[in-house]
């Protein structure tokens, strides 16, 4: 067998200075991110207690057992913790009616912690905000705008050369790191305060209150669509329907997902992306929401019927008009940060056999789980009986929650980009791509259009689709491309150097398979 | 059982080979040197621009040939014994058939040029030359390349990603001139300029210089010009690939002779692909076709004939495709680079990108004969219907949407096309009209 041949002495492809000068922004912005998790130090005071326990019996109990460490430095946020933990534990032994359990303990903290800083952080957070995420961002467009001096087309040159996207070291310490981020998100965001204290000013600004960890990660994840989006609208400049659709994700989320439901918060409304679809959004039945929905006016209403007739209306008309793609590479916000952050990763995802058969069982199986515990959360809300067939619906739901909607969607899902591809929660985990998928299947009229023999099976398609569809397999016989999972992005059209593939909704009867030829 | 044996795993002997499978139940064996397994030609140039590797490369897993009994030996046929219908093999055991198919490709023409067996001088075919052109282009000046053909622009864009300046030199006036008309042939050597590809055209090669260690170090041009350069590629074409047939009692002439069901002068024994050249071509076909689409046509056909349904050679239209950096071509039916007595033509260019359409037809008759195509993509399914019908010109240029191949929301072009026709041929034009309340026509 050919060794497989992996050249990296290409000394004379510098990069452009601007891009070098866009690098170490970034880095440095980075760096100063990483940093600023170790530059605060913590005191204690009753009002901060008063401020972050919000419950008036653990309030009470707190505010005395803390009584020793008011007013004192404490020197990292890793033993103002342990010493929070130590207090807790302390009050559970009194508070045996109602205990403050993970959930409270967690809130507790992170409010703690976030108020006792004191230091750079608490005292300029605008100007470390500039100087790491304002930074980073400096650097990112600094490092994708020169590519405009390149004459537009497909430019794939050196993708699996590169350590950042093939897997090598840059590609595992990006992922390592990713990963790392989304655990202390999700279970440990009292380590993660500084990030929130840097946001405040902005979230002052936005929606008249402070940053909790969901907003810094909101404007972070807004922040990486719009940057990449960028690179994304000049490497695809020569596609319309690239720019289209990559507009429209950096729409919907800086307007749907990121501004709307924060100025609803703000004008005392409930949370609400308009956009995100149950499953997808899997709490939307849940009783603390119906409950805000429908004590809240004609608006609350709306929000309840709309998030209704999307899962049972829009999703199939659209899907039947357009195929998977209105919402997936269209709309999501899931699907808007795999298009823009992820596309540099397309190309790692799993095109073998085996890989497709996974997939069907894994993200079918979760569409029936989310349907199983969104039954038994509705059927717990309307009978009141929280044990179905033995098991507790708040057991499914939390166990739903931390399995798929943290550890799934979140850790594996974006973690695993630089080592799996940019859709490994879509392809695997997202049980609204599962019904999507479905729809697209059996009753759609899209199908990507294979142009007669043209195919010269050289297997660029396959390589840049990012779901890991052979589409080669397809072209190749001269028969039309329809998938479940394919959720329309295009690039397998771009990147055909035959013009053998198009992406169109063309009449949803037999033909639409069409027939093999070779 | 019968045995079919298959010399080439390429796309000829592949493409048999599992339709052979699909209409019987003979056992098959595919020997082949180059490779264990059947991997895309086509993408070689992706590999060395690290765009795909070589696991990408191959169009079906490695499961796929146990599973569809299909066996593959890796290994070289040396000679065709047809009386004891046996293969001797380089390394293995002698191989018996009973029906024999001879799909061994192609291999790049030399030039004969004084100093081309110098190191660093390379043609473009099979892995192993690539793997030689990697070696031989690591951290060099220039490169020059001698064939302005398709594999030759692909092998300067291969330079082109790593930096290495190129000097392409072409014998016709104009970039691949023999297929290309003019204005074609401009517009593509504009575009290789702009990616900074020095083009020299009405240029040959007259010999290659080695220094001390046979390295090449530079080449005189026919224009006795002297281009200093540590690599020199070979693209002026490819030629059969046949030379363990000698003595065999096989027909041969430039490539193995076959009639239209591909069989040769001896009976068992078929050629298919790239090796094969027609004693009678079909009409407006060369003897030896040498691209993939026909290697797999014939694949197609050859295993129906084995498989007991003999089907004879007859192509439809003829079409192609490919690209020269970022400017697609696709052709449909005859587009020849000089107009021929009795037909029309008619050419249109974007005025600033990089798109172009050339319509053929008869001039008495107004019969559509084919169109040329840049930064365009076209239906072949459309086209090869407008061909095969006879559409009138008239006609065609009035449908032109229908054949439209583009992505959604690309510009399109219509409209000035239909105006430039007009006004450049007086002809006026049929126009279908589009039928909006018809989703997607
Ligand atoms: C770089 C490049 C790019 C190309 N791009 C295009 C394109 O874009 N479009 C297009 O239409 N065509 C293209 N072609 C041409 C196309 O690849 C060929 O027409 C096609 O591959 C021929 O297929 P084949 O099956 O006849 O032979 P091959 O693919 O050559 O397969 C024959 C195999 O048989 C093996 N073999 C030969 N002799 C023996 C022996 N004695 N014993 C054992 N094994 C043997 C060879 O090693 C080879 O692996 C390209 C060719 C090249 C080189
Ligand atoms: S990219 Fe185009 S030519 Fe290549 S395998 Fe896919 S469909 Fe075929």
């Amino acid at each position: 067998m050919p060794t497989i041949i992996r050249d990296t002495r290409f000394t004379k492809i510098k990069k452009h200075p601007v891009q070098q000068l866009g690098l170490v922004l970034l880095l440095m912005g980075f760096a100063v991110l990483i940093g600023m998790l170790s530059m605060g130090d913590y005191i204690l005071t009753p009002s901060i207690v008063e401020r972050s326990v919000v419950d008036s019996t653990h309030q009470a109990v707190l505010k005395s057992l803390l009584e020793p460490l008011y007013n004192k430095p404490i020197e990292s946020d890793w033993a103002l913790s342990a010493v929070l933990d130590d207090a807790f534990e302390n009050a559970n032994e009194q508070l045996t009616e109602k205990p403050i359990d993970d959930y409270w303990g967690r809130s507790y903290k992170t409010y703690l912690i976030k108020y006792s800083t004191v230091g750079l952080p608490a005292e300029r957070p605008m100007l470390l905000f500039w100087l790491s995420i304002g930074l980073g961002v400096l650097g990112g467009l600094l490092y994708i705008l020169p590519k405009l001096q390149l004459i537009p087309g497909i430019k794939n040159n050196h993708i699996f050369h590169s350590a950042t996207t093939n897997r090598g070291w840059v590609g595992w310490l990006l992922g390592s790191f990713l990963i790392l981020f989304y655990i202390l998100l999700y279970f440990f965001p009292y380590y993660i305060t500084t990030w929130m204290l840097i946001c405040d000013p902005l979230a002052f600004w936005l929606k008249g209150s402070g940053a909790t960890e969901w907003f810094f990660y909101g404007l972070l994840y807004t922040l990486a669509i719009l940057v990449m989006g960028v690179r994304m609208m000049i490497k695809y400049r020569h596609s319309k329907y690239h720019k289209l659709r990559t507009g429209s994700v950096m729409f919907f989320q800086l307007a749907f997902a990121f501004l709307i439901p924060e100025i609803l918060v703000a004008l005392n409304r409930p949370y609400y992306d308009l956009k995100n679809i149950w499953p997808l959004n899997y709490d939307l039945f849940f009783e603390y929401k119906i409950n805000e929905f429908l004590s809240n006016g004609t608006l609350g209403m709306f929000m309840l019927v709309w998030g209704i007739a999307l899962v049972v209306l829009g999703v199939p008309l659209m899907t039947y008009f357009y195929g998977k793609r209105w919402y997936c590479s269209w709309v999501c916000g899931c699907g808007g940060l795999a298009e823009t952050l992820g596309d540099p990763y397309r190309q790692l995802s799993d095109k073998r056999l085996k890989a497709w058969k996974i997939e069907r069982w894994m993200v079918h199986s979760v569409l029936v789980l989310a349907v199983i515990m969104t039954a038994a959360v509705l059927i717990t809300f309307f009978t009141g009986h929280s044990s179905l067939l033995g098991i507790s619906s708040y057991d499914l739901r939390y166990w739903y929650g931390f399995g798929i909607g943290s550890i799934f969607a979140g850790v594996v899902g974006t973690g695993f980009y630089p080592l799996m591809g940019n859709r490994v929660w879509c392809r695997y985990g997202c049980p609204l791509a599962a019904y999507i998928g479905i729809v697209q299947r059996f009753k759609s009229r899209f199908r990507i259009t294979t142009n007669g023999g043209q195919c010269i099976s050289c297997g660029n398609c396959s390589t840049y689709c990012e779901m890991g569809i052979d589409v080669r397999w397809y072209a190749q016989r001269g028969q039309n491309v329809v998938r479940a999972s394919c959720v329309g992005c295009g690039v397998c059209s771009s990147v055909c150097p035959r013009g053998v593939l198009k992406l169109e909704d063309r009449g949803d009867g037999k033909a639409r398979f069409g027939e093999v030829k070779f | 059982m019968k045995h079919v044996v298959i010399i080439g795993n390429g796309i000829a002997g592949i493409t048999a080979a599992r339709h052979i499978r699909k209409g019987s139940d003979f056992r098959i064996t595919v020997i082949s040197g180059e490779s264990d397994h059947f991997y895309s030609r086509t993408a070689l140039m992706y590999l060395y621009m690290g765009q795909m590797e070589y696991k990408n490369l191959k169009p079906y897993e490695d499961w796929f040939w146990p599973k569809n009994r299909i066996e593959l030996v890796t290994d070289w046929v040396e000679k065709v014994d047809v009386a004891q219908k046996q293969l001797v093999l380089r390394q293995g055991e002698p191989l018996s058939y009973d029906e024999l198919i001879i799909a061994a490709g192609s291999r790049w023409r030399k030039g004969g040029w004084p100093g081309e067996g110098a190191k660093g001088v390379h043609g473009l075919y099979s892995l192993q030359d690539l793997e030689a052109i990697e070696a031989s282009t690591a951290g060099i000046e220039r490169g020059v390349i001698v064939g302005g053909g398709l594999i030759g622009v692909e092998l300067a864009e291969m330079l082109h990603s790593r930096g290495i300046p190129v000097s392409l030199l072409v014998r016709e006036k104009g970039y691949w001139a023999s297929v290309l008309p003019p204005e074609e042939a401009r517009l593509v050597g504009d575009h290789l300029r702009q990616h900074h590809i020095e083009l020299r055209f009405s240029t040959s090669l007259k010999e290659v210089e080695q220094d001390a260690a046979g390295r090449v170090q530079a080449v005189v041009t026919s224009a006795e010009e002297r281009i200093s350069c540590q690599f020199l590629g070979i693209t002026i074409g490819v030629e059969p690939n046949i030379d363990f047939l000698k003595g065999s009692g096989i027909e041969t002439d430039r490539g193995v002779l076959v009639d239209e069901y591909f069989r040769t002068s001896v009976s068992g024994v078929y050629a298919i692909g790239d090796c094969a050249q027609y004693r009678k071509p079909p009409i407006g076909r060369k003897a030896v076709e040498q691209v993939w689409y026909t290697g797999r046509e014939h694949g197609l056909l050859v295993a129906q004939t084995i498989c007991g349904k003999p089907a004879a050679y007859k192509p439809g239209p003829w079409f192609n495709s490919a690209k020269f950096f970022e400017v697609e071509y696709q052709v449909y039916g005859d587009v020849p680079s000089r107009l021929p007595e009795g037909w029309e033509w008619f050419y249109w260019q974007h005025p600033q990108k990089h798109q172009a359409l050339r319509l053929v037809w008869e001039k008495e008759s107004g019969k559509f004969r084919g169109v040329n195509l840049l930064g365009i993509r076209y239906r072949q399914e459309v086209c090869e219907q407008w061909i095969i019908s006879g559409t009138k010109i008239e006609e065609v240029v009035g449908q032109l949407h229908r054949a439209n191949f583009d992505p959604e929301f690309h510009s399109r072009h219509e409209g000035e096309i239909r105006n430039a026709f007009s006004t450049q041929t007086g002809r006026t034009i049929k126009e279908q009209k589009k039928k909006w309340w018809v989703f997607g026509a």
